[in-house]
């Protein structure tokens, strides 16, 4: 045991932070030598997290957060460094572990100019995001959600394609804007609670009774949340931001920092503002729905692959808040799933539409086609990738978006409906994407003779596939994990639902607590038409 | 104790004006050194005293406003030396000059007298009068010079026309008789009392058109353009701080008893402070212009904070001082610092203060560029620098004392100021160079350089002690 449990969060958050100040001191005509320098970082912050998986205790009895870490940090304001993590955001940390050092890797040839300030501001961005999930504090929580903007704004301004400043500065202030108003609603908790600890604000909720004003902080967490995950009006950032990024920079951004979004949703707006939060849902599973499928569209028209998969970030997160606010165990479980795989699916993708980029330098899917004949590893690698990303089962996309829509399925058939047209349109553009891409004859002579992958991108792909049919196959640890969490997040909003006699769904009178939603009587449809995996079944029998 | 420090520094400012030119400096530094060690000394006093027949009063807000004048002299000082050199200026009464204005500061911060308050303000205002048109050769610096002088007397003007107005209610010049006075009118008036509300307006222009708020605010930009660029910084910073000084003492004192009536005013002079410069800011293609702007919007938090400073029932809420204090403290420093890097770029030919001119700055001076990068992250108010934690302390206390409304239009207000300082940010990181000369940095704007950034990480890291520092200096003399 190298680490005691207290100073593990510490160690995982500040690795990547001390190598990005020891990398200040290499001086910058030495590339080759920042280049190793960021990988040991990346590998190193990846190592350190691992004695997670060993140590996180995912029963239901356990300490709710864990290996947490409380020491005063500005006592004059009440402010601590308070780090801890549960099931969720166990789960977040250990996809920015993995993702991170894999885009850090997929860097080494793609990046061809100062070297020392690409590195460097990974490690940086690598540490905000980390920050961000392991904070219990709200002003270390704000802190770190903010500084995280200025290295991304760096990596898509300055190593991003030809409207970069453009992409980078727009990126900046939709999600400042965003997070301004959080700032006040995290000061005007502070005002009425007494304190930033965000354990206490789990334990107290503000409920209906605080009447205009949980609302008011429900909006003000809100807009955050929703201009970070990206949801359906907030979302234009997204495709610029994604498109003029460096491969990196995309990977991180679909992988890691959407799921910032969704988490804000999951930590803070559902647990501290439940009646809020059943009130208003109606309003974000519309705009879910609305993201879901106009995503979907918008990704059939698109000329240019990055853009493309950046429009079905669109799609796909639209089922993760979907599954968030069915409310629902299976749709919070499968939610967070979705969150985990997408971050794997979209970031494999992103990594090939960068290994396609480094070799011919462009990304219009009309210059390629017939690539696998040249490519013949690559395109069953890609082939891997997209079933994952469109919910093929026995890979990790299909159990993700099913768990979601079999719960949005107990709460309306008709949101399941919209969900599952959102499931065929992303076959259908990813799938016709692949078809232009690798099949066909080659018509351009420039694809002739491009070569397979190389040792480098098999190291960042397979990792990535590997989880993705883990994810697939014997998803069951990952739901343990999340049971607790879960059955917590249902309890806040539904009390009493798994105290019910009955399996799904729900038999909530409305008349028992006025603030949750009226449920649409229960179908026997449900029960037939939906064949329950081992996994899931197993949530609701809890 | 006052005085020992008040005499040192005038006699050493006679030794240095005769002195060799680059010794001139060193001893205007040495003057700092002592008079910030005597304000050491003082330091921990926890009470007030009174000097020269109650028309001086040394407390920790003097103390407190004392170290930051004595910081932004040091700094200026230090980032100086350069640039005079390299505009073949290089005087003693430069530094003689700064040295007087500091005097002047520092008699604004413990005066306790309107004579000794209008005395003091009149010696800094002269002082950088001169300083502003020092570049004798440079038609801009003497139209600004011009154009402050006129305007400044104007203020004063009006200033002087509050006072005067302050004696005929309380027939005495020292301020805590005149707060007894406007404290009995107030109660036997109510809120309705023309010569207070008269008093009140025309002391508050006055001290609005030291601090460059909207509506007075004209002369900023072309001054700050004009002048010197270390003595940019020093207007924006050092006379910044000690019109503020005399705002809160006069405020927080003598018109206390009506505060919710100048609440309103301090409110709406904020918000057109941050209207006004953040959308003049914008388009601004000139650095120091951008500068001068942006610290209009940063007067409109500032002043925010003394909105926040008065509870609806018109007590005092601590939070909104204690934002103020922090502040200003911080300010001085990252404010400061935004200059210096221009001043890095002045070379032969180049002013420096094109936004073209900060192109490539990281291949250039790749230190440069990062610390830049700081200074204008803290402006904006992004963690983890100082300015993310005052603006902080603003939108807190504006929420605690029931302003919503500010706190909301405050806040959105930081991503226009983001979106042109980044202007800057990506003209160094981005672009390409244009200008192949490499600028290079003395040892002492090094050691500046190093020390504001230091304050402005720390007070964003690990505010604690910058934050104490604000509540001493704040809450003991005013702690009612």
């Amino acid at each position: 045991m190298l680490f005691s449990d207290s100073h593990i969060l510490s160690t995982i958050l500040f690795t990547p932070l001390v190598g990005a100040i020891l990398m200040l001191f290499i001086p910058s005509n030495r590339p080759d030598l920042h280049r190793w320098m960021g990988n040991l970082f990346g590998f190193l912050g990846l190592a350190v997290s691992l004695p997670l998986i060993w140590r996180f205790d995912s029963a239901m009895n356990a300490p709710r957060f864990q290996f947490v870490t409380d020491s005063s940090w500005i006592p004059s304001v009440g402010a601590h460094f308070t780090l801890g993590i549960d099931g969720l955001s166990y789960l977040l940390v250990m996809l920015t572990t993995v993702l991170g050092p894999l885009a850090i890797l997929s860097s080494w040839s793609a990046i061809k100019k100062r070297e020392k300030e690409y590195y460097i501001l990974l490690l940086l961005l690598q540490t905000g995001m980390l920050g961000v999930f392991m904070s219990l504090d709200f002003v270390l929580f704000y802190v770190f959600w903010e500084v995280m903007l200025v290295p991304m704004y760096f990596l898509i301004g300055v190593w991003g394609s030809e409207r970069r400043l453009y992409a980078a500065i727009k990126f900046f202030l939709y999600t400042l804007a965003g997070s301004v108003l959080m700032l006040l609603a995290i000061l005007a908790i502070y005002y009425y609670r007494g304190t930033f600890d965000i354990r206490e604000v789990l334990i107290h909720p503000f409920t209906a009774q605080y009447g205009w004003l949980q609302k008011w902080l429900f909006w003000g967490f809100f807009f955050a949340f929703a201009i970070k995950v990206p949801m359906f009006p907030f979302h234009t950032w997204l495709p610029d931001a994604h498109t003029e990024a460096p491969t990196a920079g995309s990977v991180i951004l679909a992988g890691v920092l959407l799921k910032m979004g969704t988490y804000g949703f999951l930590r803070f707006s559902v647990p501290m503002f439940p009646d809020a939060t059943v009130k208003y849902r109606w309003i974000i599973i519309v705009l879910s729905l609305i993201g879901i499928v106009y995503g979907a569209l918008v990704c059939m028209m698109q000329k240019d692959m990055k853009k493309l998969i950046a429009y079905s970030s669109v799609s796909h997160m639209g089922f993760c808040t979907l599954g968030i606010f069915a409310l629902t165990p299976l749709g919070l479980s499968g939610s967070i799933i979705q969150q985990l795989n997408h971050g794997i699916s979209t970031g494999a993708l992103f990594l090939i539409v960068g290994v396609l980029y480094e070799r011919r330098h462009t990304r219009l899917i009309s210059e390629f086609g017939g690539l696998s004949t040249p490519m013949p590893n690559f395109a069953a690698v890609y082939l891997i990738v997209t079933l994952s990303s469109l919910g093929m089962p026995l890979l990790n996309g299909f159990i993700g978006e099913f768990t979601i829509l079999r719960g949005v399925f107990e709460v309306s058939w008709k949101w399941a409906a919209w969900g599952v047209l959102g499931v065929i349109l992303g076959a259908a553009y990813l799938l016709w994407l692949y078809q232009r891409v690798m099949f066909g004859n080659i018509t351009n002579p420039a694809n002739e003779n491009l070569p397979d992958l190389n040792a480098r991108e098999y190291a960042t792909l397979l990792p990535l596939v590997a989880l993705a049919f883990w994810i697939g196959i014997y998803p069951k640890p990952l739901f343990d994990i999340l049971d607790k969490p879960v059955h917590d997040l249902v309890e806040r909003v539904h009390p009493g639902y798994y105290s019910a006699p009955e399996l799904t769904p729900p038999p909530t009178p409305a008349a028992e607590s006025p603030t949750s939603m009226a449920l649409p009587a229960k179908l026997p449809l449900a029960q037939v038409a939906v064949l329950p995996p081992p996994t899931s079944s197993r949530v609701e029998v809890r | 104790m006052l005085a020992c420090f008040g005499l040192a520094t005038l006699l050493l400012d006679f030794f240095l004006t005769k002195k060799e030119k680059s010794w001139n400096s060193l001893t205007a530094m040495l003057g700092v050194a002592f008079s910030g060690g005597a304000l050491l000394l003082m330091y921990k006093m926890q009470g007030q005293a009174f000097a020269f027949g109650n028309s001086i009063i040394i407390d920790p807000f003097f103390i407190f406003f004392g170290f930051i004048f004595l910081a932004s002299t040091a700094l200026t000082i230090l980032i100086s030396v350069k640039y005079m050199e390299i505009e073949k200026e290089q005087h003693g009464e430069y530094y003689a000059l700064m040295l007087f204005a500091t005097v002047g500061m520092m008699f604004l911060a413990c005066g306790n007298d309107l004579i000794v308050l209008f005395v003091a303000l009149e010696t800094m205002a002269l002082s950088f009068y001169v300083l502003t048109g020092f570049l004798r050769r440079d038609r801009k610096s003497n139209e600004a010079a011009m154009k402050y002088v006129l305007m400044g007397a104007f203020s004063s003007g009006i200033l002087a026309y509050g006072f005067s107005i302050l004696y005929g209610i309380s027939g005495s010049t020292n301020l805590i008789t005149i707060g007894n006075a406007v404290s009995e009118r107030s109660t036997r008036y109510g809120h309705g009392d023309v010569l207070t509300i008269l008093a009140l307006g025309t002391v508050a222009a006055g001290v609005f058109f030291k601090i460059a708020a909207v509506p007075f605010h004209q002369w900023a930009p072309d001054v700050y353009e004009g002048a010197p660029t270390p003595i940019s910084a020093y207007v924006s910073v050092a006379s910044k701080a000690a019109s503020f000084a005399l705002l809160l003492r006069l405020f927080l004192t003598v018109f206390w008893p009506v505060n919710l009536d100048w609440v309103v005013v301090m409110e709406a002079v904020a918000v057109l402070s941050l209207t006004v410069g953040t959308l003049a800011a914008i388009t601004q293609s000139n650095i120091k212009r951008l500068l001068a702007y942006s610290s209009i919007t940063q007067v409109g938090y500032i002043l925010l904070g003394l909105v926040a400073a008065v509870n609806p029932d018109g007590t005092l809420h601590a939070r909104g001082l204690q934002a103020m204090a922090f502040y200003l403290f911080v300010y001085a420093f990252f404010n400061t610092g935004a200059f210096a890097i221009i001043i890095l770029l002045r070379h032969r030919g180049v002013i420096g203060d094109d936004i073209d001119d900060l192109n490539g700055l990281i291949q250039r001076n790749p230190g440069a560029a990062v610390v830049m990068l700081i200074f204008l992250l803290s402006l904006a108010g992004i963690p983890p620098t100082a300015g993310f934690f005052a603006k902080l302390l603003v939108f807190w206390a504006l929420i605690e004392t029931g302003h919503t409304y500010l706190a909301v239009l405050s806040v959105l207000y930081i991503l226009p100021a983001v979106y042109y300082y980044f202007r800057l940010v990506a003209a160094m990181w981005v672009k390409e160079s244009t200008d192949p000369v490499l600028p290079v940095i003395s040892l002492a704007q090094k050691f500046a350089l190093a020390a504001m950034v230091l304050v402005t990480l720390a007070a964003g890291i690990f505010p604690e002690q910058f934050l104490r520092l604000a509540t001493y200096s704040i809450l003991i003399p005013f702690g009612r």
